[in-house]
């Protein structure tokens, strides 16, 4: 199934979330990512969608977001020049003897060192959702004690044609 | 100077020319009621909320007009679901008013507390819970735009108890403006013209006209249409009566029940013009094998349902109306006499009938043949859900959009004689008859009560056979002849039933008793009837498509 990442410009109300999710919900799709938040514009909100699904399903699911009334506009970004960005923060094992090899792929990666402790280090990442991957992959061998991701955001890259 | 919230309510309702409101009170609405006891507009006290908003759906099919709805918190508002549900599925315009508990206390478990914005998301077209009295008087304005315009449906307004105790000024606002809510009404033109071209080209193409056409009053355009082109029209259950089912050119219903010709011309045709219908599974059967060789024009005002079960392969968004109001400007008549040749032999060789001998029980098909020669096809058609409803469907012919009143989408056993009640008030100038079976008139029977006291003359017609008779044709078909639950003679003694409420009771148990019974209850006027017609016991519906077959699998009759 192809993973598809859909914005969807809202009315800054209660229950919007709670209705645009419901729609995937309610076909038993599990979102992968969501981010919500305020925009450029008072009372106007966005959300990032992160999901993955059958290519009919969820252009119906397009369909029926734009038929909600709080929903301004739905655009697909799935396969238009974006700029996508999300934040990890990772904390991992992370014994004195291995710490400079941590620090080095932090500083490839330009990663904050959030916080250390005896045992631990905890780093801040952002950047292009590969990016993330890559270097969760890359520190997965140190042995990850705890991770999370903000989920995506992602806006239109201005190009000739835009206005 | 300044007004409380309730009144509010009712200065709105006032304003829209609400005429009639359905609903009953509870706790948290009584300042609400408070209101209305004065109000210029009728109020009918239903019996259970479930009746109220059938009965508001009822009412806005049959007049076009939005039905409004008033119930309390809690269980009040969770008896509401199943009406709401069944208008959004047939997307009828409702405009449903809950008591929702104070402010304060919501989210705290408080006494009748539910969510009641959360539970209706998915089944209403918009929701809104009032926070600030100041928004009332704008969202009840957008509720009603909203429930009435673009592809319809149900609005619910969750009213906390301290917003109808509040007080502000009242203003009406004149107009709405949504961001996010603009049906678009007109056509493209280009495609408009790309579907005429095709049209006239075609030389086997069928019209498929659903609910869309009844809802934007577009039967005129409609009949226009075939006038000018000659094209055949079938109709779904919620679309019959926007084309005459007594012309020549009507296929009548198609889908699971639908006519042979119907379901054949559809299956051999080259284009199928789909205006205001859904492709519903109940239609199409196996998707698969659904109109293999044909093209496709959609025209719906709601762009979710097109290419939703089907490919289409000339989308018009737009409202009915419009649309072929700008078709007709333009349209040539395709050449297909052989085509029409074609289906009339099918008509000929597979008219829908059943089997009478004349002897042994009553034939329910019989009844609805009768029900339509005694009133001269002239009443409003509820019907419940089951085999009761496909009969209707079947046997009486409908030439009149609004006049079949019948809960499609949802199968909502129950919605016919709330339904019928509400027909009745929106309509006192005809008859309303609710065909009914002996298991779905006794899920929501307590209404007898409103329509003896609302002096409402619905007939209801019970082909009581004693078992819940489609699931019973489904086990008898496909499961082996289990009857597990579904047999329900042991019944309750209908005539006794409509007297002790109050209104008159028939009972028929021979053939020739059908005629004089039906004549005499069009004759009572000033309450309703129930006639209790013992008819045949395991009659089935045909033909049959089963549920996901195509149209080769069509039952037509009981293997011997």
């Amino acid at each position: 199934m192809k993973q598809y990442v859909i914005s969807v410009k809202v009315e800054n109300k209660f229950g919007v979330l709670a209705r645009v999710a419901g729609l995937f919900s309610a076909r038993g799709y599990n979102i992968d990512s969501l981010t919500v938040s305020t925009t450029e514009q008072d009372n106007i909100s966005i959300m990032t969608i992160v999901v993955k699904g059958d290519d009919r399903v969820i252009e119906q699911v397009k369909k029926q977001l734009n038929k909600l009334i709080d929903v301004i506009k739905v655009t697909d970004h799935s396969d238009i020049p974006t700029v996508q960005m999300e934040i990890v923060i990772i904390k991992i094992s992370a014994p004195q003897s291995k710490r400079a090899e941590i620090f080095q792929l932090g500083e490839i990666f330009r990663a904050d060192i959030a916080d250390i402790s005896a045992k631990s280090i905890t780093l801040g990442v952002k950047g292009e959702p590969e990016k993330i991957d890559n270097f969760i992959e890359l520190l997965r061998p140190y042995g990850i004690k705890e991770l999370m991701r903000t989920g995506r955001v992602s806006m239109v890259k201005e190009t000739k044609d835009s206005k | 100077m300044k007004i409380s919230g309730a009144e509010i309510i009712v200065e709105c309702l006032k304003k829209e020319n609400v005429e009639v409101m359905f609903g009953y009170p509870g706790g948290v609405v009584i300042p609400i009621f408070h209101q209305i006891f004065n109000a210029p507009f009728k109020f009918i006290l239903s019996r259970h909320e479930q009746g109220a908003v059938h009965a508001a759906d009822g009412y806005a099919r049959a007049s076009g007009k939005p039905g409004v709805v008033l119930a309390t918190s809690g269980p009040g508002a969770t008896n509401l679901v199943t009406g709401i549900a069944t208008a959004y599925m047939d997307s009828v315009p409702l405009v449903v008013f809950t008591g929702q508990v104070h402010s304060a206390m919501i989210g705290n478990d408080a006494f009748q507390e539910v969510d009641v914005t959360g539970i209706t998301r998915p089944i209403s077209k918009h929701n809104y819970l009032v926070q600030d009295i100041n928004d009332l008087s704008r969202i009840i304005k957008e509720s009603f735009y909203i429930a009435s315009t673009g592809r319809p449906g149900p609005v619910v307004i969750d009213v906390p108890v301290d917003i109808s105790n509040g007080f502000t000024r009242f203003h009406y606002p004149e107009s709405v403006n949504i961001k996010g809510y603009k049906p678009v009404y007109e056509g493209h033109s280009g495609q408009i013209e790309k579907a005429c071209g095709l049209i006239e080209s075609s030389s086997r193409p069928v019209i498929y006209s659903g609910g869309g056409v009844i809802i934007s009053n577009a039967s005129e355009e409609l009949r226009t249409f075939v006038k000018k082109t000659g094209i055949p029209v079938t109709t779904t259950l919620l679309g019959m009566g926007a084309y005459p089912e007594t012309d020549s050119l009507s296929l009548e219903m198609l889908g699971m029940h639908g006519t042979y010709y119907a379901n054949r011309a559809m299956h051999e045709s080259d284009l199928v013009i789909a205006i205001g219908a859904r492709f519903d599974d109940r239609v199409t059967g196996k998707i698969d094998t659904f109109i293999p060789n044909a093209k496709v024009i959609h025209i719906d005002i709601d762009p979710a349902s097109v290419s939703k079960n089907v490919l289409v392969d000339i989308p018009i968004v737009g409202d009915c109306k419009k649309v072929l109001g700008e078709m007709n400007k333009i349209i040539q008549p395709p050449r297909i006499t052989e085509w029409i040749d074609k289906i009339n032999q099918w008509k000929k060789d597979h008219p829908l009938s059943y089997e009478d001998s004349g002897k042994g029980r009553i034939k329910p098909q019989y009844i609805v043949e009768e029900i339509y020669r005694q009133t001269g096809g002239e009443a409003i058609i509820c019907t419940e859900v089951g085999q009761n409803q496909m009969w209707a469907a079947q046997f009486y012919k409908f030439t009149e959009p609004r006049s079949f009143i019948s809960s499609g989408g949802l199968g909502t056993m129950g919605y016919g004689f709330p339904a019928a009640i509400g027909a009745q008030l929106a309509r006192p100038d005809k008859r309303v008859i609710d065909i009914a079976g002996d298991g779905s008139i006794q899920m929501n029977i307590q209404e007898l009560i409103v329509a003896v006291q609302h002096r409402i003359p619905v007939i209801i017609a019970i082909l009581n056979n004693g078992f819940l008779g489609m699931v019973r044709q489904w086990q008898q078909l496909f499961y082996d002849k289990r009857y597990s639950h579904t047999c329900i003679n042991f019944a309750p003694d209908f005539v006794k039933l409509a007297e002790a409420y109050g209104a008159a009771g028939i009972s028929v148990k021979e053939r020739n008793e059908v005629i004089p019974a039906i004549k005499k209850a069009l004759e009572i006027t000033d309450r309703p009837i129930i006639i209790d017609f013992h008819v045949a016991r395991e009659e089935n519906v045909y033909p049959m498509v089963p549920a996901g077959k195509s149209v080769k699998d069509t039952i037509m009759r009981d293997l011997a």
